[in-house]
């Protein structure tokens, strides 16, 4: 749960104020600038709050009462976070491990889109664990498709049915072939 | 109103009405704002579809439905509305502008809509499903083409633009884009990439030279097959962001009450709390000829 500071390599965070407000004695310094060349407007109502960084008046913290995942992105947790799905299991080891490296990795994303799919296996085994056989028809809503689909809905069961049975004898085919080989 | 993002009011980014960009809302990336029910990535929240919701900084966000709105535009004013708009909107289109809308699902349709609202002289909006094309046309006013139809979208949009390009073309698909084989594969069935870029790919290249793509269509994290090296050339400019709903309120607000507007009519279906699953199938696998289906929790009467 601990949620670490990245550490200060060469030039420290708070610097940056310092070395942008210092006078800079550069030909032509500013000259140029229009503050009409803003892509942004109006989306951002640019007022140049950006340029105090994290120095804001922040809003209470929520108390932290599960374990909170954090980028390396940012120097602490957000005042507040959503406490509904906190890393468990085999998908939160997983997590955990990706949170080591930042937004900007591989590393932190595959084995996140990764983490989603095991959590789908591991909520069924908790389903089962409490006795629930999980009715994964009536959970993808396919109550829908036989009112609105009858017809594609059986030919993709029946689609289903057929390439299984076809790869079933395919692959009865290559055992026996190679049972031949040898 | 409560809208889909969660906003502090006093970052930097809230500060400058980015509401859709708060800094305090989401731990687990700085990419990504806090969005209920939309993931870990945008904070792990519970979503909104429920009877009752946990509501941070519920004194920042929501607004008030002002007095004689109908709850139904009031339900579409915290998420599709805004975002349609804010398509319209950083399209930057100018008075004559040929705009070009992919995607005619709810937000795509908006965005069609509003674009009037900036003086549009022409709104082409470009979908597979004909009867969202039909409801398009007549809800957004504009002109409806099926991409199936066509040979090629881009070539077709060069076409019936003057062979020069639209003004202004919007992304209202985001990572499900159907349309090519190779996208859909890598971004969707596999999904290695961030999500199948067909529409976007077909807006930047559909574009003309110096034009604007806006996109709100929503994509992964994950890199995605986008042709930047056009971008570059083409020297557009692409703007895109999740819907700042607060900032957009007032100015909407006002367009209903004063009757130039209707969210409502983009609901097709209600169903029940309790039947969401079923919901879910409906709208995601356009079935019935579904544009907006909405949730009715129990403890709302059936008004
Ligand atoms: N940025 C935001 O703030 C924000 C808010 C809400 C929704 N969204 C996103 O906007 C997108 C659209 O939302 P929606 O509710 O209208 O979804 P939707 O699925 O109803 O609509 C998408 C439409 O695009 C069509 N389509 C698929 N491939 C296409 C292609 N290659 N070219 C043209 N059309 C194509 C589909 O047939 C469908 O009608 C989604 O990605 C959604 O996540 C963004």
């Amino acid at each position: 749960m601990e949620n670490k500071i990245e550490p200060a390599t060469t030039i420290e965070s708070t610097m940056d104020r310092e070395i942008a407000n210092q006078y800079k004695n550069i030909p032509g310094w500013g000259m140029d600038a229009d503050p009409l060349n803003n892509p942004t407007y109006p989306i951002k109502h640019y007022n140049g709050a950006d340029h105090e960084r994290l120095n804001y008046q922040k809003p209470e913290q929520q108390p932290v009462t599960v374990e909170v995942l954090q980028s390396i992105e940012r120097p602490g947790l957000s005042r507040v976070f959503g406490t509904s799905t906190p890393p468990q299991g085999l998908s939160g080891v997983i997590r955990r491990f990706a949170f080591r490296y930042s937004e900007s990795t591989y590393a932190h994303w595959v084995p996140l889109v990764m983490a989603d799919r095991i959590g789908v296996v591991e909520g069924i085994i908790d389903d089962l664990k409490h006795g629930i056989v999980p009715n994964i028809f009536a959970e993808k809503g396919w109550k829908a498709e036989w009112k609105y689909n009858r017809k594609g809905l059986i030919k993709n069961v029946a689609t289903g049915v057929v390439v299984a049975a076809a790869l079933a004898l395919l692959l009865k085919n290559i055992n026996k072939r190679s049972a031949k080989a040898f | 109103m409560v809208p889909f993002n969660i906003a502090c009011g006093a970052c930097p980014f809230c500060q400058q009405e980015l509401f859709g960009n708060c800094h305090e809302s989401n731990s687990e990336a700085t990419a990504v704002g806090g969005i209920f029910g939309y993931s870990h990535t945008a904070g792990g929240y519970d979503g909104g579809q429920a009877e009752y919701v946990r509501v941070p900084y519920a004194d920042v966000g929501p607004t008030i439905i002002p007095e004689g709105m109908d709850l139904d535009d009031a339900v579409m004013l915290t998420d599709v509305t805004p975002t349609g708009y804010q398509a319209a909107e950083m399209g930057g289109i100018q008075k004559g502008d040929t705009v070009v809308v992919f995607g005619a699902g709810p937000v795509g349709i908006m965005a069609a809509r509003c674009a009037w609202f900036f003086g549009a002289g022409r709104v082409i909006i470009i979908d597979h499903l004909d009867y969202r094309l039909e409801f398009a046309k007549s809800y957004a006013y504009c002109e409806a083409y099926n991409f199936k139809d066509m040979e090629d979208p881009v070539v077709f949009l060069k076409r019936t633009t003057g062979w020069l390009g639209a003004d202004v073309c919007i992304d209202a698909v985001g990572c499900e884009a159907a349309g090519n084989v190779v996208q859909s594969l890598v971004g969707r069935k596999l999904p290695l990439t961030g999500g199948s870029a067909t529409a976007l790919h077909w807006a930047i290249n559909s574009v003309k030279k110096g034009g604007i793509v806006s996109i709100v269509g929503v994509y992964g994290p994950l890199d995605a097959l986008v042709p930047i090296g056009n971008v570059v050339n083409k020297g557009i400019t692409i703007r895109a962001n999740q819907a700042s709903v607060k900032r957009l309120m007032p100015k909407l607000i006002d367009h209903v009450m004063a009757g130039r507007l209707n969210p409502k009519g983009l609901i097709s279906h209600r169903i029940p709390l309790e039947e969401v699953a079923e919901g879910y199938h409906i709208f995601s696998a356009k079935r019935d000829n579904c544009i907006k289906p909405v949730l009715i929790p129990p403890s709302a009467s059936a008004a």
